[in-house]
């Protein structure tokens, strides 16, 4: 009796506004497996990771995760996944550490403060965790998502462009992160434009072209 | 003029409306034919409500206006129900035939209420001396086209027509729900003030007057919102790509 | 890792918009003063006759309150715009009942805040009394911006996308809040001044039902706004 697939898209369609950005997609992802998911800029990959995070649904067909169809089981599947997006969802005028704070009290995280403290710590940015993010780079507004999204530890793991905005140097972290959350078991999506990097990490490819899936040479 | 003859006017909409609904190869005309009927409605209540009904004691020949007033405020407050109940229906199961509807009453609803208030005002003022006042049916009333345009305004600024849909949904059962509350504060209102309502004892030819211009306008608001239906369908259908045809070949990931 | 409760979830949504407002105080009291520069603009345009200002400091009270409430609720959805905030709290996860009523509360006692401070201002520009009934005074007020905040919060989640949102969330509010105003102004003048009919519990009332109202309504219609579904 095998587990259910992490990802499974039936038939999936998604309108944005009055176009279609997704035409009926059917993909399906072990758990524990890792995808590359590439594609032009406007192929459909930040919605589809966007529809999969449970932060939109489709228009037509059905996503299930771990087994469970996310409109109608968003809150029993959103503690186990996470959504590493362009969009940061941090709080501009709160500090690093209230941001990453209010994500631990969230999810019922015990002892927050020690966590959120050791999470910055992680990622380098203990000695400004006092600072609003305000007065942060790119880079840097990036590494507070990453210590948010290793508080979640997640089951499945949605990457959409993790290497943008990183120096070489965190570049080379954001590689190490993903090694390990798959050694923790978790489930991988990963867009990114770096097909080299991509590949090296992963199992499995998905290649979108106008929101349809599309065979890779 | 028998006092049946408004209900009998009342059974031939009934029929059109049933028809339209029931017989989907009529819905082509039935509105056209609604429309004409309703014509011929309305020149003869121009005759009754002009001519055939006495002046009123109090308000003498300016209250011939309400016969037209009054239908058109309570085709208001029908299309209006009509848009809360596609709201309604919209949240519990998403359909773009209930958007059409909702966007349709709405316009309609505003049309006829504004057309209320102006003549309300115009027949208010010889006879109050003002041109408004704290009446709960004029503020009630007021309030809900105030809501109203607001909703209407808000679905054109909307661009994404599914968040339209939904979102005029929830802005129209927010601003339903407050016809009850201002009714009724402001009913208190006036009782606390002893401000007197005023009364309105019309005898049975006015009374049958009045029923006939409301089956009459009953024609109007079908024929408008069949119409307006259609304009919003085809709206949609063009500025909205069809769904997606299955996949041109098998792709394997 | 244990799940969050709606109350729990609506209490961490408040703590963070407190927050946020104090850290960016200085929004706060640019609001502060646009109130007062409000109720100034209402004596001066009356006139200067006290017994007049008196009579009406309930109505340019409620007034200064309701044109700063569209401020303070255009900014409560702005913050959670800017990184897209709004959907990362949905997928923290929060339940989006726990999101309305943190923000209908965090709305509301910013109102109350406000309401607080401008009622010396009404004692010093319109010569009222403060003292005949501070406690139901305080009830007026409580409820009467709860009232703005419940439908305002609705309106405002929708209004901070749209075009032309300045004037949206005026336009969807305002028509809605008159049975309210026409409350809460009653209920504080009957708190202010005499209330021979004793009508200031039912004014009560009547604002508890449009509170309770619009909360139930609104606990049931903002998730469908929030959630992109």
């Amino acid at each position: 009796m095998s587990d259910p697939p992490a990802i499974e898209l039936k038939d999936v369609s998604k309108r944005f506004g009055p176009r279609w950005a997704i035409s009926r997609l059917s993909f399906t992802l072990a758990p524990g497996r890792s995808l590359l998911l590439t594609g032009h800029n406007g192929s459909g990959k930040t919605t589809l990771l966007r529809m999969i995070a449970t932060a939109t649904f489709p228009t037509l067909g059905a996503i299930e995760l771990f087994g469970q169809e996310t409109r109608r089981h968003r809150a029993d599947l959103r503690p186990k996944v996470a959504l590493l997006s362009h969009a940061n969802f941090l709080y501009e005028d709160l500090t690093a550490a209230q941001n990453l704070s209010l994500a631990a009290q969230l999810l019922g995280t015990d002892a927050p403060a020690t966590k959120v403290a050791e999470l910055l710590d992680r990622v380098g940015l203990l000695a400004r965790a006092n600072n609003p993010v305000r007065q942060f780079s790119a880079g840097m507004r990036k590494r507070v998502s990453i210590a948010r999204l290793l508080l979640k530890a997640p089951k499945l793991a949605l990457l959409d462009e993790p290497f943008g905005e990183l120096d070489p140097a965190g570049i080379t972290q954001m590689e190490g992160l993903i090694r390990e959350l798959q050694a923790q078991g978790a489930t991988v999506v990963l867009a990114t434009h770096l097909i080299e990097q991509g590949l090296a990490l992963t199992q499995e490819r998905l290649h979108l072209e106008q929101g349809r899936k599309e065979k890779v040479s | 003029m028998p006092f049946w003859s408004p209900l009998a006017l009342f059974a031939v909409v009934l029929a059109i409306v049933v028809t339209h609904l029931v017989v989907p190869s009529t819905r082509g005309w039935m509105w056209k034919l609604s429309a004409l009927v309703g014509l011929g409605a309305l020149a003869l209540l121009l005759f009754l409500g002009l001519i055939w009904a006495p002046p009123e004691a109090f308000m003498s020949d300016v209250g011939r206006i309400l016969y037209v007033h009054v239908p058109f405020v309570w085709m208001c407050m029908v299309a209006f129900t009509l848009n809360v109940g596609c709201a309604i229906a919209y949240l519990m199961k998403k359909s773009w035939r209930t958007d059409a509807l909702a966007e349709s009453t709405a316009e309609i609803g505003v049309m006829f209420g504004a057309g209320g208030v102006l003549m309300g005002s115009i027949w208010a003022r010889p006879t109050w001396g003002v041109w408004w006042d704290w009446d709960p049916r004029l503020i009630s009333t007021t309030v809900m086209l105030l809501a109203y345009v607001g909703y209407l305004a808000f679905r054109s600024f909307t661009e994404d027509p599914e968040r339209r849909a939904t979102w005029s949904a929830a802005v129209s059962i927010l601003g339903y729900v407050s016809l009850p509350i201002v009714w009724f504060s402001v009913r208190w209102w006036n009782s606390l003030h002893q401000v007197q309502s005023t009364s309105q004892s019309l005898d049975s030819q006015m009374k049958i007057v009045m029923w006939w211009g409301t089956v009459t306008m009953l024609f109007f608001l079908f024929a408008f919102v069949v119409k307006r239906y259609e304009i919003a369908r085809s709206r949609q259908s063009t500025a909205l790509e069809a769904p997606p045809e299955a996949p041109r070949q098998e792709v394997t990931a | 890792m244990k799940p969050v409760g709606l109350l729990r979830g609506a209490w961490l949504v408040l703590k963070k918009d407190w927050q946020l407002e104090w850290r960016t105080r200085a929004r706060l009291t640019a609001t502060v003063f646009f109130s007062l520069c409000t109720l100034l603009l209402f004596s001066f345009a009356m006139g200067p006759g006290i017994d007049v200002l008196r009579a009406h400091a309930p109505g340019y009270l409620w007034l200064g309150i309701l044109f700063a409430s569209v401020l303070s609720l255009g900014e409560s959805f702005r913050v959670e715009a800017e990184n897209q905030s709004l959907t990362g709290l949905l997928l923290a996860p929060v339940d989006a009942r726990s999101i309305f009523l943190g923000k209908v509360l965090g709305n509301a006692t910013l109102l109350f805040g406000l309401a607080l401070l401008l009622l010396p201002v009404t004692v010093a520009l319109y010569d009222v009394d403060l003292s005949r009934n501070p406690g139901l005074l305080l009830v007026a007020l409580a409820l009467g911006c709860l009232g703005i905040a419940a439908p305002g919060t609705v309106y405002s989640a929708m209004s901070s996308n749209a075009r032309a949102r300045d004037v949206m969330l005026p336009l969807l509010l305002f028509p809605v809040l008159v049975p309210m105003l026409l409350a809460a102004v009653s209920a504080t003048r009957f708190a202010l001044g005499k209330d021979v009919q004793e009508q200031l519990p039912s004014w009560l009332k009547l604002l508890t039902a449009f509170d309770l109202i619009y909360l139930s309504v609104g606990f049931l219609v903002f998730p469908r706004v929030v959630e992109d579904d």
